[in-house]
């Protein structure tokens, strides 16, 4: 094995490495390409299979690709800008809007970071929620994987189902955090509330629901031929590129290597659960993909001891420093209420240093690097988003494959655009 | 810690003077070692980085997890920066990983606001090539021998650096369509 491959810079290389100006200027004078069977095609930014806004650069010769090169950048907002503005307490509704189909982990991550700044511990019962929350939806963004992948392939039976079972854990986290998306619920020094009542039988119901219907995927997909000739053998990297690529998650499991931070670096309270981490063989689409489904079966396991361990005892962390008073003690105290306005318009200083903290998201390391200079607001917060670096492989993926490939490709990678751009 | 020593090679040599300002550094591949809340902090000199990254990934450092950069122009607290390196506007931060060994290193280079270059890491670890983008496009900061120095987020006609610290947040005003007050 080797990485030769990806450290090429010339015209051998599988990037295209061509402004979008020069791209354009080829396409309105085609004649200025090398070779006259070459054509430069645009797919995107608005492309059903593109999850959401990539664009891609594609040097085309008949029906194969030669170099491409994604285009991003289309939903920037400038977040880490954002950041700096937002105080530590309201940085959590800021960072759960970059991977939306896991808010959790950036919310995890982010606090993760700040507490170490801060020098605080979280309350037992706060990391197995914090852990059962994210393993939750672990599963639905793996469930949301599978839908848009069978979309993408053709299987568009499997797009509705992957949603309907997607759905049933978005009410629970409704149910637990009072949005299904972009909950703001993990937050530094513990979590936003408790556990509402009959959360377990709720959870035991998505475990019940989903376990049937995983074999049913295994029946429309892992074992049906069509699915498997249109992904075996496609978009192949090795371990070495895979690492030397900086790709992590399940893009580098499917490699053969077992790397996967809830093992190797344990955080929250992963190290007294039991779950096997998932590796595949070629390091192809199907790979990934079988990685991901399984994915969904060691989360519902880890789900399901946490449902026997979870402790009682608070969820948030009982500083003052950091969090507010109850909600009776600001009708009763003057200075309950001083407090509470104080946290949530200044809100805490965090002591000046730099931290960094990686959780293993469903797409890989994510990980938060803060820098403070003894404010309330991050004096810098940059993310490092599994999506954006992930997104670098796609041309050594794509390189000489059909096209019709190359949706596979894109839909194996599975970035969301709104962590590759932030 | 002999080891590392011994594989950072010539980084060792070159950046020695600066060393000996501040004399209970310990130092490996060349740089001077710090803690920061558990963390083992590498200071490169900017002189000898790559030479630092290259000893780095000989002792098995296999990938580059992250790279991005800090504009310190409005900082509020001092540096904490040891003894015998200057404080520069721009630091350059890396984030390493040993998988063999579960070992993780963050290097920290200081680079100047006069001349913000920077060698690139891509022959070492290409996974460095949209980080190195993503860190010229907000902070201007230029990496020596990049494939593909170009903008990644803003657009490429865009004028300005966004996360440097003197770029104002700006705004647009924004009008909704059921106001009947126009202000």
């Amino acid at each position: 094995m080797t990485a030769e491959r990806v450290l090429r810079r010339g015209d051998d290389s599988a990037v295209l490495r061509l402004s979008e100006t020069a791209a354009a200027e080829i396409g309105n004078d085609p004649d200025t390409m090398a070779d006259d069977e070459r054509v430069l095609l645009n797919m995107g930014p608005s492309h059903p299979s593109t999850h959401g806004v990539l664009r891609l650069m594609l040097e085309m010769e008949g029906e194969t690709v030669l170099r491409s090169k994604p285009v991003v950048g289309y939903l920037h907002t400038g977040m880490e800008k954002q950041a700096e503005q937002l105080s530590f307490l309201q940085g959590c509704t800021n960072v759960t809007r970059m991977d939306y189909a896991s808010p959790l982990f950036s919310e995890l991550a982010f606090s993760l970071t700040t507490e170490k700044l801060l020098g605080i511990e979280v309350p037992e019962r706060a990391v197995w929620i914090r852990m059962l929350m994210c393993e939750l939806n672990r599963m639905s963004s793996h469930l949301l994987f599978m839908a848009t992948n069978g979309m993408d392939l053709g299987a568009v039976g499997m797009m509705i189902y992957g949603w309907r079972e997607r759905e049933e854990v978005l009410r629970f986290f409704e149910m637990v955090t009072g949005l299904r998306m972009n909950h703001n619920y993990i937050r530094p020094g513990g979590v936003a509330a408790d556990l509402p009542d009959g959360w377990e039988a709720e959870v035991e119901r998505i475990l019940e629901i989903t376990e049937p219907r995983l074999e049913e995927y295994d029946v429309l997909m892992t074992g049906q031929p069509i699915w498997r000739e249109r992904l075996q053998g496609v978009g192949v990297l090795n371990t070495d590129e895979a690492l030397a690529l900086s790709a992590t998650g399940p893009l580098l499991r499917s490699t053969g290597y077992a790397w996967d931070l809830r093992r190797d670096e344990p955080y929250l309270a992963y190290d007294q659960v039991d779950f096997d981490v998932l590796v595949g063989t070629y390091g192809d689409c199907y790979d990934r993909f079988a990685i991901r489904l399984n994915e969904i079966r060691e989360s519902m396991k880890i789900v399901r001891q946490i449902l026997e361990k979870m402790p009682s005892g608070d969820y948030r962390i009982q500083d003052k420093k950091v969090t507010p008073p109850p909600r009776v003690r600001i009708d009763q105290s003057m200075e309950a209420l001083i407090h509470h306005f104080k946290i949530f318009t200044e809100g805490y200083k965090v002591p000046a240093g730099e931290a960094y903290c990686a959780v293993e998201s469903p797409r890989g390391e994510l990980g938060v690097y803060i820098v403070s200079d003894g404010t309330s607001t991050p004096y810098r917060m940059h993310v490092r988003g599994p999506s954006f670096i992930n997104l670098q492989t796609m041309p050594h993926l794509m390189k000489d494959g059909l096209i019709a490939d190359g949706v596979a490709i894109i839909s194996s990678v599975d970035p969301i655009m709104g962590e590759v751009d932030r | 810690m002999s080891d590392d020593e011994n594989t950072a090679g010539e980084g060792a040599d070159a950046s020695a003077d600066e060393i000996d300002a501040g004399p209970d550094h310990e130092t490996r591949f060349g740089a001077i070692v710090t803690d920061s809340l558990g963390d083992v902090v590498l200071h490169a000199d900017r002189e000898t980085y790559l030479d630092t990254m290259t000893a780095a990934k000989d002792d098995g450092f296999d990938q580059l997890i992250d790279l991005t950069a800090v504009d310190f122009l409005a900082y509020a607290a001092p540096r904490d920066l040891p003894d015998g390196l200057d404080a520069e506007r721009f630091e350059v931060v890396v984030q390493l990983i040993n998988h063999e060994r579960g070992d993780r290193v963050r290097v920290r280079v200081q680079v100047p606001a006069d001349e913000p270059v920077v060698p690139s890491l891509f022959d070492l670890w290409p996974g460095s090539e949209a980080l190195e983008r993503e860190v010229f496009d907000m902070f201007g900061i230029e990496f020596d021998e990049h494939p593909d120095m170009s903008r990644i987020l803003m657009p490429e006609d865009w004028v300005g650096y966004p996360l440097r610290k003197d770029y104002a947040v700006g705004s647009i005003p924004v009008q909704f369509k059921s106001a009947s007050n126009v202000r």
